[in-house]
């Protein structure tokens, strides 16, 4: 079978790092190919290298048999490559047909056929089962469909090799579903797919290959049919990663969050949360299950003080904080990790030890009358770095130099060393790596057993249910169910989520 | 009264007050399109009167005066552009510069090049004439207000409905609109937001120009130190309250000419200047105020 695509000993180098060191890759026409890799594992930079984004420092790359030189993206477009990358490159309020057409479009005379670029989307639409409406403006759609317009991008140039970027980080289970199901009629109509993840039951799901990165290098090439999740993990860090066994359940005590009868309206005044009643016990991890956008985050900004509730009471510590602001929130002993890390998280400008000393700048031990104790906080800030394997060279570097999973895990680190009765975690493990999540489950099962309640919300199902004592599954505003983790799976989760009942 | 008000006289210096404005806005609805918080418009439109008079004196022709007024702002424009898009700094502070800059250079080269401070006026410097089409500028009311324009005036009404051709129907409109919201996604479909954005700032420099000459050989026949009084100001307010949308524009160009005329008009009727004067300033106050959530979300967009 004929290679669409070959890499051969590509290597690349930045300052103090070697990114990428002799990789070889060989994809075969009409394959899903996978590549897997712990976040630093080289992923990113090989497929910059690959689109014309980066140049290597040595290495050649092969399209359809022979050697081709990119010097920008649009040299790889025109070989026949395509990309979908994570953070979609499309413009809001431009239509899909416009957007999809951008510098190639069909004209008469002077001006944009726009007839003719309506009908080609719909035509490339009906062929790969990729329905959208061209006349709909993107800010409009939703993130499934904006990746359907992406893919829909690459085919309109007649890209022959698609190459998606975590293509599934952003959706929801269905909307994955419907993108493999996409994958597999590219597929059937010649056309080569890569596909970069670190989600092993994606690799296993949909891929025929699985090329496997570690520290720079092309570590395993594997037959998908003839491999394991296991084995995939362990040639990705080195050792064996256990992240589905459960946790034993720890013994349950008073009430650390109680929320009765709870209304929040977001800014437009639609009610986001509707009637919620819910109870986060000591030594409990309440799972909340919910499609983006039905009222979960309004929940949360509620019940840390963020947001005015409309109606109803929460209860943190035993103490009434509905109407509270966050400082007293948080002095009634809860934490919180944010869904955004960059912007709620930590402020970017400061330094490592001022982002981790937040929330606890009133305490008596960081504070001599007025002014800071540097010791004593650098003190601090030197013990998360250490207990949560912050990859940073000191507590006076600035956070906005982190990468993603060193944030989440400084982020992570400072709310955890509250020690509060009550943690809330809105996706603690987005864009960390496989390594890390188990290390993070690990912290969030002992922080549990240790007598901590947690509220837990993760748009990825398989973590709610491997770690949760409790799932709740939020729709519209309203818990609609509330499920055992061990006797119920993704599937109904999804069910409920989508708004099913019985 | 209202029908003593409301008559051919009042619409022409509505349409007197709204041609310059609709020029500017017309350059800066253009650059905001393309992801350039165009705020430079009082200045260029001040140094575009400058080089209209001054190309007009020496030359002893008004469309000679046009030409050069265009030429000379376009290149002043350029200013913005290397500041902004080359060099990518904070197109606001540039802004403020480029208008203080225009203010004091035409003050300063008043009296080096000419002779004189406040005001140059000269029968040297030919004016522009009004073209009236034959039987349409007949008609009652609108006649003389819509038929009866300079160059310049019948440019600005013409331009709008061909800015929106060429912005929401041509493929180089598509691809301005697409730079100035997305400048990276742009690029990776090798769309050079650098050009596109140099463009808009040309074309911001040619339509500023042409309403300074509207402004000094149109509506006067002379230049006056900082004759632009606030009108570029205006503008950058009309674009934004009209969303950056060619009828938008047109429609908030309007509002503010007719404020302009209008103030004008009572003036007339006995109403003392400094409230007539101020009228224009607060209408564009009210209508900031009326579009706050609109301006802030136009900010965080350019700043994007």
């Amino acid at each position: 079978m004929s290679n669409a695509l070959e890499l051969r000993g590509i290597s690349k180098s930045f300052p103090g790092v070697r990114a990428n060191d002799n990789v070889d890759l060989e994809v075969r026409r009409g394959d899903i190919h996978a590549i897997v890799g712990e976040n630093g594992a080289g992923k990113t930079t090989l497929m910059s290298i690959l689109y014309g984004l980066t140049a290597p420092d040595s290495g050649e790359i092969v399209v359809d048999g022979r050697t081709v030189r990119f010097n920008s993206a649009l040299d790889a477009i025109a070989a026949g490559l395509g990309m979908v990358h994570q953070a979609f490159k499309l413009f809001p309020t431009l239509t899909v047909a416009e957007n999809v057409v951008f510098r190639n479009e069909p004209r008469t005379g002077i001006f944009l056929d726009r007839a003719e670029a309506a009908k080609r989307v719909r035509a490339l639409g009906s062929e790969y089962g990729l329905m959208v409406d061209p006349g709909a403006r993107i800010e409009d759609l939703p993130v499934g469909v904006l990746q359907r317009v992406e893919i829909l991008k690459a085919l309109y140039r007649d890209a022959q090799v698609l190459i998606l970027d975590e293509p599934t980080a952003v959706l929801t289970p269905q909307e994955r579903d419907n993108l493999f199901v996409t994958l597999r009629r590219l597929k059937d109509r010649g056309r080569t797919v890569i596909f970069i993840t670190h989600k092993l039951g994606e690799v296993m799901a949909v891929s025929d290959r699985v090329t496997v990165l570690r520290g720079g290098r092309a570590v395993a090439h594997l037959d998908t049919a003839s491999t394991s999740p296991t084995e995939v993990s362990r040639l990705m860090t080195g050792r064996n990663v256990d992240l589905d066994s459960r946790p034993p359940p720890s013994l349950l005590g008073e009430a650390v969050l109680s929320v009765t009868d709870l209304t929040v309206r977001d800014d437009d005044g639609l009610v986001r949360v509707d009637a919620v009643s819910l109870e986060v016990r000591s030594g409990e991890i309440l799972g909340v299950a919910a499609v983006a956008g039905n009222g979960q985050h309004e929940l949360i900004e509620a019940i840390c003080g963020l947001r005015p509730a409309d109606r109803g009471s929460i209860v943190v510590g035993g103490r009434e904080v509905a109407a509270a602001d966050m400082a007293v929130t948080r002095e009634s002993g809860l934490a919180y990790i944010p869904e955004d890390r960059h912007r709620v998280g930590t402020a970017a400008g400061g330094e490592v030890w001022a982002n981790l000393v937040m929330g606890f700048q009133r305490r008596k031990r960081f504070r001599r009358g007025r002014f800071m104790r540097r010791a004593e906080v650098e003190e601090h800030a030197r013990r998360i770095i250490a207990d949560y394997d912050v990859r940073v060279a000191g507590p006076a570097v600035t956070a906005a130099t982190l990468s993603g999973g060193n944030l989440q895990k400084l982020v992570v680190g400072r709310e955890m060393s509250h020690a509060a009765p009550l943690l809330v975690a809105e996706e603690p493990t987005r864009g960390v790596d496989v390594g890390a999540i188990e290390f993070l489950h690990r912290q969030l099962v002992e922080y549990r057993s240790q007598g901590g309640g947690i509220l837990l919300l993760s748009a990825e199902l398989w973590e709610l249910l491997a770690l949760s004592s409790r799932v709740v599954v939020m729709y519209e505003g309203r818990i609609v169910a509330e499920l055992d983790p061990a006797e119920t799976d993704e599937a109904e989760l999804g069910f409920f989520m989508t708004g099913g009942s019985r | 009264m209202f029908d003593q008000l409301f008559d051919g006289a009042l619409l022409e210096s509505v349409f007197r007050a709204l041609i310059p404005i609709l020029l500017a806005a017309i350059g800066g609805l253009v650059c905001e399109r393309a992801g350039v918080f165009q705020i430079s418009l009082e200045g260029m439109m001040l140094v575009g009167a400058f080089a209209a008079v001054a190309g007009s004196y020496l030359g002893q022709s008004a469309l000679l005066g046009v030409t050069i007024a265009m030429a000379v702002t376009a290149l002043f424009s350029l200013i913005l552009g290397y500041g902004a898009v080359t060099r990518r700094g904070d197109p606001i502070v540039l802004g403020v510069a480029v208008n203080l800059l225009a203010l004091g250079l035409t003050s300063f080269l008043l009296p080096q090049l000419f002779g004189v401070r406040g005001v140059f006026q000269h029968p040297r410097i030919d004016g522009l004439d009004r073209l009236a089409i034959p039987f349409l500028s007949d008609l009652p009311l609108i006649g003389q207000a819509l038929f009866n324009l300079t160059i310049p005036g019948y440019l600005s009404l013409l331009a709008i409905p061909l800015i929106w051709l060429f912005l929401f129907r041509t493929p180089i409109g598509l691809r301005l609109r697409g730079v100035g919201e997305r400048p990276a996604s742009a690029e990776t479909l090798g769309v050079s937001s650098t050009q596109y954005k140099y463009a808009a700032v040309v074309f911001s420099g040619l339509a500023c120009g042409l309403a300074g000459a509207q402004l000094a050989l149109g509506n006067v026949v002379q230049f006056a130190e900082n004759m632009s009084s606030g009108r570029g100001w205006i503008a950058v307010v009309a674009v934004m309250l009209g969303r950056a949308h060619p009828a938008g524009v047109l429609g908030a160009s309007a509002l503010f000419g007719f404020a302009e005329g209008l103030g004008f008009r009572l003036q007339g009727n006995g109403l003392p200047v400094q409230i007539t004067e101020a009228l224009p300033y607060v209408v564009t106050l009210i209508a900031l105020a009326l579009a706050r959530k609109r301006f802030q979300r136009i900010l965080e967009l350019t700043a994007a």
